[in-house]
């Protein structure tokens, strides 16, 4: 087959770009690990409200670096009774939904988290500011979805 | 002039997709407004059963119908009349995919399935959803067996030949489309049936997603391919120049065939159910999908330049102004490509794994879609359009339609401009998409949103409304080329169907051989799905049952 020189030139310099992204992104994520949110643990979607740690929503210290943050999801509304962390600690968010699909996402961060019925999604992150964030569904869920939505309290300790 | 019986087909094809397109752009026009709380709707229309038709209309129903009059059209000029079964066979397709149309669409309009085109388990609509949209891909099947049915005759009386450009792009976006729909077929007829229709209490929610996506994203290549076949054969015929390289076509084609498919869980990327590593694969094998899209790039801007040189284009740049801007069934085409610049380097951004944290399900999303679908896909379909309803009826397409067609392109363009930017904006923001106006009693977040000068409520609804000016211009230029334009009778009126001579002779013989395309196919997506899909399924969590939470 006949490749024209400046479309093999082209196609050399399409390719190597692609291989740069691709290993910008592989070796941030695995290396360094700054991978999105997901996890393999399920859940019976019915009993959610009787299963660790979802029985016990909201903020639990893990040890002095870690703080748990578990949250169900539902329509239209998170229950997160006081969601209070510390600026500049790793927080682990452990989401997962009793009724449809939904997100948990947290506004100006990477918190992106697809909530899926049976699944527990899980994210690690680290505020680096204090203040108050603003936390939204961003997966359609019903009449009510953009309606739903709760906050976070970001302190300095 | 092919057969009239074909040019009948392909004309009720075109004509159910525009009245799609009619009531799906009304829908685009409503959102806007609704968005930014201008507009109220009365209480039995909900703003979430009209974002269902918009998106059900517009990217299935406008694109599948306008894609098979296409295809009949091309399919009876490059490879002769149909016989009668594969006449037969194409008016069945068409009823079918009709009736599931009207079926789904009954549904919506009745508020029994606001759950959007994406269906996502466990919003549980009607049954009789589900039934239509079933249809609508077992309907596209038949046709697509019809066209297939004609090409093997082909080949049949043309032994040891390559088949036109036009007939092995149409084979190969076919094939591509059978193999992605079984994703979809699987998960609507052993998952969302039983279980709408209550026959099972519950369905496997991760494991429904994933089927889908296994055919949502070559969806997005099944409405791509057909406006790359404009772009390869239409439009050097229009430049008059020979397509750029025969060969290079077809493979960048077979590619599409490889790794469309074997990428649903960039998708995917945000959610639970698939470990890291499978995520990854398929990130890998999405940004292969890459290379026919430059392939076809590269071939674009050659034959440009092999025209405008032609005309008399001198130096680096000077073929460019001796393109024919004036002829709007160019103009057209080439905005649409210009459109996928930005559009598919949006795509890769998306693709690109934890990157996609920052846009995922945010209105970037959506402007990134019309950017893509919206504009490359059906700016090039409205470019067709115009000659092709003429070229099918026999009527003249007049100055005045053209001086229609130039100011409906352009505005489109404008309205697009303005909607997808505010939109791309607004995500990286992070507005979610698929909202109705998104306030949240006015928290100062998201009211930081709408401030900026791109970004407030005004641009969106302004590039809206531009929009649905735009599309009513093609209405209106639909109805009269279809019906009213006065008949062509002299031989200068006649509007032809531009298609390219394209080179064969160097081009490899092995290129047509679908059996090595179909294997390497099921072999990647056997190594991109077989391990995480029967993971999935083995470590399954109880069912969930159905919601109606709309």
């Amino acid at each position: 087959m006949h490749l024209h020189k400046y479309e093999k030139i082209w196609l050399v310099f399409g390719i190597a770009s692609l291989i740069v992204f691709l290993s910008v992104v592989g070796v941030s994520a695995f290396s360094q690990d700054h991978t999105p949110a997901g996890g393999m643990e399920t859940i019976d979607p019915k009993k959610v409200n009787e299963t660790a740690p979802f029985d016990n929503p909201g903020v639990t210290q893990l040890d002095d670096d870690t703080y748990q943050v578990a949250i169900v999801a539902l329509a239209f509304g998170y229950t997160a009774p006081e969601l209070k962390v510390p600026v500049g600690k790793e927080i682990v968010f452990k989401v997962t939904s009793t009724d449809v699909v939904h997100s948990f996402t947290i506004d100006n961060t990477k918190v992106n988290m697809m909530v899926v019925p049976g699944r527990i999604t899980t994210k690690s992150y680290t505020f680096e500011k204090p203040g108050t964030y603003l936390i939204l569904c961003n997966e359609y869920c019903g009449t009510g979805h953009h309606m739903m939505y709760t906050e976070i309290e970001v302190y300095e300790e | 002039m092919i057969a009239v019986q074909d040019r009948k087909l392909a004309l009720w094809n075109i004509g159910v997709a525009y009245a799609a397109f009619l009531i799906g752009t009304l829908c685009g026009l409503l959102q806007v407004f609704i968005r930014n709380d201008a507009l109220q709707l009365p209480a039995w229309l909900d703003y979430y059963q009209i974002l269902t038709a918009h998106g059900v209309l517009l990217a299935l129903i406008f694109t599948t119908f306008f894609i098979f009059g296409f295809f009949i059209t091309g399919m009876s000029k490059s490879l002769g009349s149909f016989g009668p079964k594969v006449r037969l066979f194409s008016w069945v397709g068409f009823w079918v995919t009709l009736l599931g149309t009207v079926m789904a669409t009954a549904m919506i309009v009745a508020g029994e399935a606001s759950v959007l085109y994406t269906f996502y388990a466990p919003l549980k609509a009607s049954g009789f959803y589900y039934v239509g949209l079933a249809l609508v891909i077992i309907g596209t099947w038949i046709s697509s067996f019809a066209l297939v049915g004609h090409y093997r005759v082909w080949r049949k009386n043309n032994k040891g030949q390559l088949s036109p450009l036009f007939a092995f792009m149409t084979i190969t976006t076919i094939i591509m489309w059978i193999i992605a729909c079984l994703g979809v077929v699987a998960t609507v007829v052993f998952q969302y049936i039983p279980w709408a229709f209550g026959w099972t209490d519950t369905i496997d929610v991760e494991l429904s997603r994933t089927l889908f996506w296994f055919f949502g994203h070559p969806l997005v290549y099944f409405w791509l391919l057909p406006a790359y076949m404009a772009w390869y054969v239409i439009v050097p015929k229009i430049l008059g120049v020979k397509v750029f390289s025969d060969s290079l076509a077809r493979l960048s084609f077979v590619l599409f065939i490889l790794f469309s498919i074997p990428v649903g869980f960039h998708h995917q990327l945000t959610e639970p159910g698939i470990s890291n590593f499978w995520k990854f694969l398929q990130v890998v094998l999405t940004f292969m999908v890459i290379v026919p899209s430059l392939m076809t790039a590269f071939s674009m801007f050659a034959t440009f330049e092999i025209a405008g040189r032609k005309n008399g284009g001198k130096g680096l740049f000077g073929w460019f102004t001796k393109l024919p801007w004036k002829d709007i069934r160019f103009t057209s085409i080439f905005i649409a490509m210009a459109f996928f610049i930005p559009g598919g380097a949006g795509g890769i951004i998306n693709a690109s794994f934890q990157l996609n944290e920052v846009v995922h399900n945010t209105l970037w999303i959506v402007g990134h879609f019309h950017i893509t679908v919206g504009t490359p896909v059906a700016m090039t379909f409205m470019g067709l359009t115009f000659w092709l309803i003429p070229y099918l009826t026999g009527r003249k397409f007049t100055k005045a339609m053209k001086m229609l067609g130039l100011v409906q392109i352009i505005t489109w363009s404008i309205g697009m401009l303005l909607m997808s930017t505010s939109q791309h904006i607004l995500g990286l923001l992070g507005a979610p998409r698929r909202t109705a106006y998104s306030g949240y009693n006015n928290h100062p977040s998201a009211m930081e949103w709408f401030d900026g000068i791109l970004t407030n409520h005004v641009t969106m609804a302004v590039g809206g409304s531009i929009l649905f000016v735009s599309a009513m211009i093609l209405i209106y230029i639909v109805v009269m080329t279809m019906f009213l334009s006065p008949k062509a009778v002299e031989e200068k009126d006649l509007v032809d169907f531009p298609m390219a001579e394209s080179d064969m002779s160097r081009t490899p013989k092995w290129l047509e051989n679908w059996w090595i395309w179909i294997g390497l196919a099921v072999l990647l997506i056997a190594v991109a799905y077989a391990i995480p899909l029967s993971h999935m399924i083995q470590h399954a969590p109880p069912g969930s049952e159905g919601f109606k939470t709309w």
